[in-house]
């Protein structure tokens, strides 16, 4: 099997099937995902990206059962466990511990008024009753070490505000991986940080899934992040996956306009840019759809059919693509 | 910090001489006549009565002339001689004091406690039926006039059930235990009496749950709401990510911030109490600072008065100084300086 870039014949350690998030709102149901699939395979690193509001972190909340007031439908499993159902103290006790999220604020992810040693022992004792309070500073220390901040021990007493941006995602980090989770999930970890610190992260990241064989969910609206750091990339737009691949054949051949309208984006050094590209329009939002597909109204090369009826991924050159025009699959609806 | 608390403290007597100033101007100026509490209302037409009256109390000289005594007295410590028990002032709160501090720091643990208590089992049932119950008893507790609520439970408990004991700090024949810290509580315990100790806390608790249940209104309250604040932060959302139990994330990470605000609050309500009381201190006969302070402003008993005041002064200061320096401590981010 060659689909999405990937020839294996293991198991997916978390496998999402259709899952559809959809929010009560006052103006009525505002569908947020709209039946998503994608595979994380042991030790590989899966990038979702897309703009804001395009369903990408309201997608892994769902299956890590932290949305409140949201209808989710459809399938996620962790090593075949159902996660989308299941019961929250059966999850909680799967949240960080088999599977960790990271988020993109590192300023206002810790708790202010706890030292950072703290946290992280209360995170490793809540999956680890029998672990000794000494043992569990001890660990944090050796996590805090892992995660290149230096003076673990000393540090292991500060309190969040003691810390830079930069150490304060490294922390974060520490948490996420303190139970030695499966999956990491990333939700933009570099967004807030500064240029510089953010190689410093992905380099970090890379190191860890290295080192503890972890997969890795990378979520960001930055393809430039995704290409060395990940192996494979599903693109979203309005609640949906609308080209997905690998890294290789993504960037080389995309097929999804709007896959390409972020490519085109990017910033490079060989061109010399006079005006930032941008993609014309704006975003779909759940409560607006647009008909058919909802990229086209934005889309140069949108036909008359793509507002009749929205286009499923099909095989197109490497990846999958959902655009009626490139794969002349019909779509649905 | 040191410097910071040593800062505070030395500029405590320059705001209770402004305090002390300040009541003593207002009081001068009320048109109402002190002389009619010293004499009698008889005794007015007298005029040799009046003119000694007033030369015995300082009264016949210009305002100025007794601003300057008052406080050259005020400063060696004498707040004058109060115009209707006839003893110093500072004996008379004396006194009173530690009945009234008594009785404003169990109702403050009462306060806080359930208050606390009712705030987190409200904000993790936000909207339920828990919740309204909880409102509603908090709503009761700060808007039901003490003079009803403490006869309500004098009835209930004192006559009808005979549970607990009627007004007073004890039984109306028991001698008082000799005064070591004048909490009766802890000088009988220090005595050894267990029978008067049992006496002075079974008396203490309905006082002290009549005034503790307003501190549990505004308590409740406040910590609901900045729970409620707390559990939308970002570090709640990672908490609940990373796996911790509900229990966990409400009692260690979002209390321990939501109850910042609190302190502040609760070293307030403190200070209040403690001339505040009159009516909690009335219905159950306790002899304390505020039912002076009701009988020395109805008698214009001036240096009763500005005692008083400056008392309620020394309370706020102090408790508002505690409060910061708790602050410091419970928030790492605060730096005192």
């Amino acid at each position: 099997m060659t689909v999405a870039g990937r020839q294996r014949n293991d198991e997916p350690i978390l496998h999402v099937e259709d899952l559809r998030v959809t929010f009560r709102t006052a103006a009525g149901p505002a569908p947020a995902v709209r039946g998503v699939s994608f595979d994380v395979y042991p030790g590989e690193a899966l990038a979702i990206v897309g703009e804001s509001g395009s369903g990408k972190s309201v997608t892994m909340l769902a299956i890590l059962g932290l949305l409140s007031g949201a209808s989710v439908t459809g399938s996620a499993r962790f090593r075949g466990t159902e996660l989308i159902g299941l019961e929250p103290s059966r999850l909680r006790e799967i949240r960080g511990a088999n599977v960790s999220m990271i988020f993109q604020d590192p300023m206002t992810s810790l708790n202010p008024v706890l030292s950072i040693g703290r946290q992280l022992t209360m995170v490793m004792r809540a999956h680890q009753p029998d672990l000794s309070r000494s043992g569990a500073r001890a660990r944090a220390v050796e996590l805090l070490d892992r995660v290149a901040i230096s003076q673990a021990a000393r540090r292991c007493d500060s309190y969040p505000h003691e810390l830079s941006g930069g150490m304060r995602q490294r922390v974060m980090i520490a948490m996420a991986i303190s139970n030695d989770p499966e999956v990491l999930i990333a939700d933009e970890p570099t967004t807030a940080l500064d240029v510089t610190v953010q190689a410093q992260m992905m380099e970090l990241l890379a190191d860890l899934r290295r080192d503890h064989q972890l997969a890795l969910v990378l979520i960001t609206h930055d393809l430039g992040v995704v290409a060395g750091a990940t192996d494979r990339i599903a693109v979203m737009y309005a609640g949906k996956v609308v080209e997905y691949g690998s890294v290789e054949a993504l960037f080389a051949d995309p097929g999804h306009p709007y896959t390409r309208g972020l490519l085109e984006c990017l910033p490079r050094l060989d061109i010399r840019h006079e005006v930032q590209a941008s993609i014309a329009g704006v975003p779909a939002t759940p409560m607006s759809l647009p008909p058919g597909c909802p990229f086209s109204p934005r889309c140069k090369y949108a036909q008359p059919s793509c507002s009749e009826a929205e286009p499923v991924l099909a095989p197109h050159g490497q990846t999958l693509v959902a655009c009626s025009v490139l794969t002349g699959v019909a779509g649905s609806r | 910090m040191k410097r910071y608390l040593a800062i505070r403290v030395a500029v405590m007597p320059l705001l209770l001489l402004g305090i002390a100033s300040i009541v003593f101007i207002v009081s001068r100026l009320t048109p109402a006549n002190p002389l009619v509490s010293i004499v009698g209302e008889r005794n007015l037409t007298n005029p040799t009565i009046v003119a000694a009256a007033k030369a015995r109390w300082g009264l016949d000289q210009s305002i100025p002339v007794q601003y300057a005594k008052y406080m050259k007295n005020l400063l060696h410590g004498d707040l004058g001689t109060s115009f209707t028990t006839r003893r110093p002032v500072l004996s008379d709160l004396w006194d009173r004091l530690p009945a009234t501090l008594e009785l404003t720091t169990a109702a403050l643990c009462i306060g806080v406690l359930f208050g606390v208590g009712l705030g987190v089992l409200a904000a993790r049932h936000r909207n339920t039926l828990i919740d309204h119950v909880a409102r509603f008893f908090a709503l009761l507790g700060s808007s039901l006039p003490a003079f009803w609520a403490g006869l309500l439970v004098l009835y209930i408990f004192y006559s009808r059930l005979g549970w607990l004991p009627g007004p007073g700090r004890l039984d109306p024949r028991a001698t008082e235990p000799g005064r070591i810290t004048g909490f009766f509580t802890v000088d009988t315990l220090l005595h050894g009496d267990l029978k008067s100790f049992k006496a002075a806390l079974l008396h203490l608790i309905l006082p002290a749950s009549v005034l503790g249940w307003g501190v549990v209104g505004i308590v409740s309250r406040l910590v609901r709401a900045s729970l409620l604040d707390e559990f939308s932060m970002e570090y709640i959302k990672v908490a609940r990510a990373m796996g911790l139990r509900e229990r966990t994330i409400v009692n260690t990470h979002a209390l321990r911030n939501a109850l910042l605000p609190t302190i502040t609050i609760v070293a307030f309500t403190f200070a209040f109490l403690l001339t505040g009381a009159v009516l909690t201190e009335k219905i159950f006969s306790w002899p304390g600072v505020g039912n002076y302070a009701v009988e020395a402003s109805r008698k214009l008993d001036f240096p009763a008065i500005i005692g008083v005041t400056i008392l309620g002064g020394v309370a706020f200061l102090v408790t508002n100084l505690i409060a910061d320096v708790i602050y410091a401590i419970a928030d790492p981010r605060i730096r005192l300086s």
